[in-house]
């Protein structure tokens, strides 16, 4: 971080502590915090990157937060924390920064924090009658035998707020009045990809509110990660958006390397890129296929999935998974790349250009397609960036957010691209930077698969692996959006939090806003072109 | 042209010499019954079958392969299948009118298949009003569908019953009025009528511009009122899961399958009858030669041939395009179809009454 920024920072708030392990943060005391915040926000820092509860044990409960001026690109860290274990009481942000509603449900859901004026504090994940808070130190698993009792759906929500004379009030707010027509649509469901629920009261077929459930398939993976050693934990990222399995653990190794200070060889690096740009022409093909199915083409749906497994085909070559890739590890990747595999690349660059033709022939340049997807389901700039709903989201609404060109990474410094972006930020424009994201990775692979440096493909490592003390950040451009690893380490062998920045739980935030007064036809088609992956939401 | 009427006024005659006219006639209709839902059950079986071939060749698969040669008897097995399961009940459905609904669907199903003139001499409903018969019966299939879905208890099947009635009911009419259109260039309403008219010319050809709109038209509307793709927003998968049929199980789903096949193949059968010829063959005047090798083909075949043929470009449709949603269906029919089928029948008097046309 910048010295100016810092100096900033200590003139508008002087209690905020900075301190330089890691990263480097500022620490501000729970009652400042709320104005800091919104002195941030009004200078510019509108995108919330992430949002971190934690347990500092004596310390107490805190939350941190990592924040980016969308305008300049500079980066500040803030924690905030409160020493109180009974009743910890934080001030919320979600007015400043929209998608800070659901990642604050969700350090409730975890630590047990209440955000004060938070309109909506529920679980996020877990049962309502969930006893405890499982991401605590002192958590007791035995607390909470395995329910055979099916959850009641509830119609309102409580949130919290500060008497002048210091006591908090809870507020009980109705979410679905008595005479709604309610419908659930998932957590079965086929359009919602995976096991989403949302809640929709309709009138006719108006979409009039939304109320999105998480937690269906909810793995507890960051809690899993405490007791994990770091390379133990590199099998768990592949699980999150199996459709970026290789670069949510791209993300995970760079900032465990980033921790570590050492630096991977060129090759890894190429290779590294190389893998994360066919995963994503993998996912992007699949958001082809799984959007006409989901607006009833589905011959289009064959399409994409013929040459999606052709893609899969090269993967599978080289790391030995399909889905699960397991290759990226710390300091390198599992194997070197496969004799063919420079050549069937380069084949299927040449295979895939001619048929996305056939693709906006089939299903583009159609008429219903595109009345069904012009205008529909738009989400402006400001609010993509309030939601932090990056990747294609936020491109196809304006923000140029790509990772990629905001924080180069591995060999992305080394590639001519574009960054696709679209303003219309409506349905149409979601799929079109897909379709067009498709070409631009093909571009990166071309101007890569030549040149692929000589080089070890593995550093040696130590065989216990110890970060030192302090908190570290690192993003990649998933396929989806930003995906960003934080973890926190006290110089032992297992991480103290690991938290993962998941590129679905904004889109899942937006959805209320972008779905209120579509039709349900048009959440259909808003749901295919966000392109979220449940497991990715739930960890 | 080989007449059907030989071999049933046969069959009349012997069964008469026998027994009693009334128990003669009795018999008769028994046995009409019985080959009219066996010939039913066996469009349904062709029909379904060839969807799955159709559809697969769209979608770069092969299809059904492995039971029987290129997997001719799967259909046969999925049809046992679907008798050997069970019917689940629903508890807080309203149990008569929920396994009332499928019977209903069927029921108008059968009727309107059973106007269909097959052959010369092979038609089984035909009578002096029998288009208005056929709009009239078909048209109680939307009453099953909006029973299943509000007897159902379901919140997804009663919006795909809505669905499905607001989409049928307004389709209808387009239909109604593209079948008027040729009704208005033949003055008759009875269909063997309208294939015998139909022996110089079919009335594609013979009603030209209008005819070819309301040919047009007919296709159209005639897949919506079958609720298949790109208007099969009563039972959209994707949004609604099943739509209206979303509860049923075993033979009752079973009975919703193949109405909505044999409506097709209804739909289809109706557009080969009164704008392609029903089973009279392509004649053209003048040929002589030609017209009679073509006599020499059987007119099942040809009613069949034309039928499919309209089959599989409606097939070819849905396989093709993305899904309407229910605004833009209703302003394609209120707005574009019903218009453009009003001027065209008027386009057709006008044909009529100036003789313009061939």
């Amino acid at each position: 971080m910048n010295s100016n920024l810092k100096d900033k920072i200590t003139a508008w708030e002087p209690a905020a502590v900075w301190s330089e392990s890691g990263d480097g943060l500022f620490t501000v005391p729970a009652d400042r915090f709320r104005a800091l915040a919104e002195r941030l926000h009004a200078e510019g820092f509108d995108f919330l990157r992430s949002l971190t509860g934690m347990d500092w044990g004596e310390e107490g409960f805190g939350v941190v937060y990592h924040l980016e001026a969308t305008s300049t690109g500079e980066n500040v860290v803030l924690r905030t924390l409160t020493p109180d274990r009974e009743n910890p009481v934080l001030p919320s942000v979600c007015d400043l920064w929209k998608g800070a509603n659901l990642n604050e449900r969700e350090a409730f859901d975890y630590f047990g924090i209440r955000f004060l004026n938070h309109p909506d504090m529920r679980r996020l994940y877990l049962r309502d009658d969930w006893v405890g808070y499982p991401l605590r130190k002192d958590y007791d698993p035995a607390q909470n035998p395995l329910r055979m009792s099916n959850e009641v759906a509830k119609d309102s929500t409580a949130s919290f707020e500060l008497m002048p004379d210091g006591s908090i009030i809870r507020k009980r707010n109705v979410l679905f009045e008595e005479e709604e027509y309610v419908i659930n649509i998932g957590p079965q469901h086929p359009a919602t990809h995976g096991v989403l629920r949302f809640r929709v009261s309709l009138e006719g077929e108006i979409i009039r509110k939304l109320d999105a459930h998480c937690g269906y398939i909810h793995r507890g993976i960051e809690k899993m990660c405490e007791e994990l050693t770091y390379p133990q934990t590199l099998a768990l990222t592949d699980r999150l958006d199996y459709l970026g399995a290789s670069q949510n653990r791209h993300a995970l190794c760079m900032c465990i390397e980033k921790g570590l200070g050492i630096e991977v060889t060129d090759r890894v690096k190429y290779i590294r890129t190389i893998m994360d740009e066919l995963q994503r022409i993998d996912s992007h093909l699949l958001f082809f296929s799984c959007l006409c199915m989901d607006m009833g083409a589905l011959t289009a749906f064959f399409y994409g999935f013929r040459d999606r497994e052709k893609v899969l085909d090269i993967l599978e070559q080289t790391t030995g998974g399909r889905l699960i890739q397991a290759y990226n590890t710390i300091g390198g990747v599992q194997a070197d790349i496969h004799p063919e595999f420079v050549r069937k690349t380069k084949e299927f660059i040449a295979y895939m250009r001619p048929l996305l033709r056939e693709y906006h022939e089939v299903f583009t340049g159609n008429v219903i397609a595109q009345e069904r997807l012009k205008g529909t389901g738009v989400l402006t700039r400001e609010d993509a960036i309030s939601f932090g709903a990056t990747g294609g989201t936020g491109r196809a609404s304006g923000w140029a957010c790509d990772v990629r060109k905001r924080h180069p990474y591995a060999a992305y410094d080394h590639v001519k691209f574009d960054e696709v972006l679209f303003t219309e930020g409506d349905c149409f424009a979601r799929y079109m930077v897909r379709m067009r994201e498709i070409e631009q990775s093909l571009n990166i692979i071309e101007q890569l698969i030549d040149n692929i440096p000589e080089g070890d493909y593995q550093l040696k490592m130590k065989p216990v692996i110890r970060i030192p003390e302090g908190s570290y950040y690192a993003a990649v451009e998933g396929s989806r959006g930003e995906f960003g690893v934080f973890i926190e380490s006290r110089g032992d062998k297992y991480p103290y939090r690991m938290k993962f920045r998941s590129t679905g739980l904004p889109l899942v935030a937006c959805l209320d806003t972008i779905a209120r007064g579509a039709k349900i036809a048009d959440l259909i088609a808003i749901g295919g072109t966000l392109d979220y992956v449940v497991p990715d939401i739930d960890r | 042209m080989f007449d059907f009427s030989i071999i049933t006024s046969w069959v009349h005659g012997l069964l008469t010499s026998w027994m009693p006219e009334g128990l003669a006639i009795f018999l008769e209709c028994v046995i009409v019954g019985v080959c009219l839902l066996l010939m039913y059950a066996v469009i349904a079986i062709v029909m379904i079958f060839m969807e799955r071939k159709v559809c697969a060749a769209f979608q770069c698969r092969l299809g059904p392969m492995r039971v029987g040669p290129w997997g001719t008897v799967q259909v046969f097995c999925d049809v046992i299948k679907m008798l050997t399961k069970e019917i689940i009940t629903i508890r807080h459905s309203d149990r008569f009118l929920y396994n009332l609904a499928p019977y209903i669907v069927i029921l108008a199903s059968v009727l309107a298949f059973a106007c269909l003139p097959v052959s010369r001499g092979l038609e089984i409903l035909d009578f002096n009003v029998g288009v208005f018969f056929l709009m009239a019966a078909s048209s109680i299939g939307v009453v099953g569908i909006l029973l299943a879905g509000w007897s159902s208890n379901n919140k997804y099947s009663l919006i795909g019953a809505m669905r499905s009635g607001a989409q049928m009911i307004s389709y209808e009419l387009s239909i109604g009025l593209s079948i008027l259109t040729i009704v208005v260039l033949t003055d008759t309403m009875q269909f063997s009528e309208i294939v015998e008219r139909q022996a110089d010319g079919w009335f594609l050809f013979k009603g030209h511009l209008p005819a070819l709109i309301a040919f047009v038209i007919y296709l159209i509307a005639g897949n919506a009122e079958v609720n298949r793709g790109p208007f099969d927003l009563p039972e959209a998968e994707s949004e609604l899961t099943a739509g209206y049929h979303t509860e049923y199980s075993g033979m009752h789903f079973g009975l919703f399958y193949v109405a909505e096949f044999v409506n097709l193949f209804i739909i289809s059968g109706v557009a080969a009858t009164i704008f392609l010829g029903g089973w009279m063959p392509l004649h053209i005047s003048g040929w002589e030669g030609f017209n009679t090798v073509m006599d020499y083909i059987p007119g099942f075949v040809w009613f069949f041939a034309k039928a499919f043929f309209v089959v599989w470009l409606l097939m070819w449709i849905k396989w093709t395009f993305p899904r309407l949603r229910i605004d833009q269906i209703l302003t394609l029919e209120w707005k574009y179809l019903v218009p453009i089928g009003l001027v065209n029948l008027l386009l057709m008097v006008i044909v009529v009454v100036f003789k313009l046309h061939f």
